[in-house]
């Protein structure tokens, strides 16, 4: 272990890395939990033809590596003409795939709501769509928080697979400095550490979250 | 009959999944009536409710409310509609993520778009007027079955509906909690309110109601006064009265 490298080498560098998997986590995070959210209700509440074409995209995207997912967007795209750039394809290869394992929690969540609640709202007035946002959707969030937010902290994780489609962040950053330097051990340790600390973040927030939107007795019937 | 018409129902019939659940039901409401409905389960009872509600879109026939005739082809037009029927569920149904004034406010604020303080000072009004405005801040699971039923039908009273439809709200109760429920209706009848009750109160029906129909068989097979259905005078049985009796003995 050698602290001037460290201190005067690694971390900065890894600084560096750290800010773009933030700017793909983040997106990548929005992105796909909204998709998994309208997807989640598509393959609930749709008309067949769009639960058919929603139950596929997850069928597509939970079932193939996400690896895969990242070459097809970013090598396999450019054979039918679309151009992407290594952060576009990253993100939108983390979104995709983040919605299709939400939109599964997202699922679960919608069939345990009693119908009653639809029909308490209907008989109060409430349009569809209303029902499904100021009803529904408060609830199965709740019910699904636990899922979505072990999605995040996976995201997290996976986000490091961006570095093999040229988009440089953490673990990129450390892959290039350690096969410079040969500093193997200490390079991935340090990032390992990285990673650690952010989901730790992101765990406490998460559970910060649960606690705010906890509601006495909800979940439990 | 000096009052006026409120709810007409013409012809109402619904098949569901090649099962009639309903066939050609005829009613009348009159404003300020309490109308009870009984009959074995299975008997449409609960079906009848949730088409005059629209909840379920019957398949033929008419209704009537206030004098208009309802259309249950526009989509704005059966939301309109709905916030003029009130519903009371036998299992409550109350939103769980939302506590007792929530469920009384949200409605107010969403459908009828109004602002937040004014919601809540309605529902604060309606939460006083069913006895449980002290619970306001409580959820819906730390409320009792009583508390629970009395705020849905708070929560629906602050729609302004023209007439409430009570779905056997006391079915869900435990015995010693049936009493609060039924004394707010009660009350609500007294002050001129229009309901239409399922029911298996029957002790209800006999000193409260105006007018008792039998439903069996997706048909109302006899209505009329509590004192004419419910008295052993007539030489035949009424089948209110043997179905009471039915029931009556079960309760013993």
């Amino acid at each position: 272990m050698d602290p001037s490298f460290i201190w005067s080498e690694l971390v900065p560098a890894l600084n560096k890395g750290l800010i773009v998997s933030l700017l793909l986590i983040v997106p990548s995070a929005c992105i796909g939990l909204l998709l998994g959210i309208l997807v989640g209700f598509s393959r609930t509440f749709g008309p067949p033809w769009l639960s058919r074409a929603a139950s596929a995209y997850a069928t597509i995207f939970r079932g193939t590596p996400l690896l895969v997912q990242l070459f097809m967007l970013y090598f396999g795209l450019p054979g039918i003409g679309i151009y992407l750039t290594p952060y576009v394809a990253a993100v939108a290869g983390f979104s995709l795939c983040s919605g299709a394992y939400h939109s599964e929690y997202i699922r679960g969540a919608l069939l345990s709501i009693k119908s009653g609640q639809i029909r308490a709202a209907e008989s109060l007035g409430f349009s569809r769509v209303k029902t499904m946002v100021h009803i529904i959707l408060p609830q199965a969030m709740r019910r699904a928080l636990p899922g979505v937010g072990n999605e995040l902290i996976y995201l997290i994780k996976y986000s490091s697979l961006a570095y093999i489609i040229t988009c440089i962040e953490l673990t990129g950053e450390g892959k290039i400095l350690a096969a410079q330097t040969f500093r193997y051990t200490e390079v991935f340790l340090i990032v390992g550490c990285y990673y650690l600390l952010l989901v730790s973040l992101a765990s406490v927030g998460l559970r910060k979250l649960e606690d705010m939107l906890r509601v006495p007795g909800f979940g439990k019937g | 009959m000096a009052e006026e018409e409120l709810l007409r129902v013409e012809g109402l019939s619904k098949t569901i999944s090649g099962t009639s659940i309903l066939s050609d039901v005829d009613m009348v409401v009159r404003k300020g009536d309490l109308k009870v409905l009984i009959g074995p389960s299975g008997g449409g009872k609960s079906t009848l409710l949730q088409c005059i509600n629209l909840l379920l879109f019957p398949d033929s026939g008419r209704i009537v409310l206030d004098g208009r005739e309802v259309t249950f082809r526009r989509k704005r037009e059966v939301l309109a509609y709905r916030q003029q029927i009130g519903m009371i569920f036998q299992e409550f149904n109350l939103f769980d993520h939302l506590n007792a004034l929530q469920n009384v406010s949200i409605a107010l604020r969403k459908v009828r778009r109004m602002s937040s303080r004014q919601a809540a000072e309605r529902a604060e009004r309606e939460l006083e007027r069913v006895g449980i405005w002290e619970q306001k801040g409580l959820y819906p699971a730390e409320l009792s079955g009583g508390q629970k039923q009395r705020l849905s039908i708070a929560r629906a009273l602050a729609m302004d509906p023209a007439i409430l439809l009570l779905d056997e709200p006391t079915s869900a109760l435990d015995p010693e909690l049936i009493g609060e429920v039924l004394a707010v209706i009660r009350d609500l009848s007294q002050r001129g309110m229009t309901m239409l009750m399922a029911t298996h109160q029957m002790g209800f029906a006999r000193t409260l109601a105006q007018e008792i129909m039998f439903m069996e068989q997706g048909r109302i097979v006899e209505q009329g006064a509590p004192q004419e259905l419910l008295s052993h005078s007539g030489a035949e049985q009424s089948r209110t009265l043997s179905f009471c009796s039915k029931i009556n003995e079960l309760y013993a």
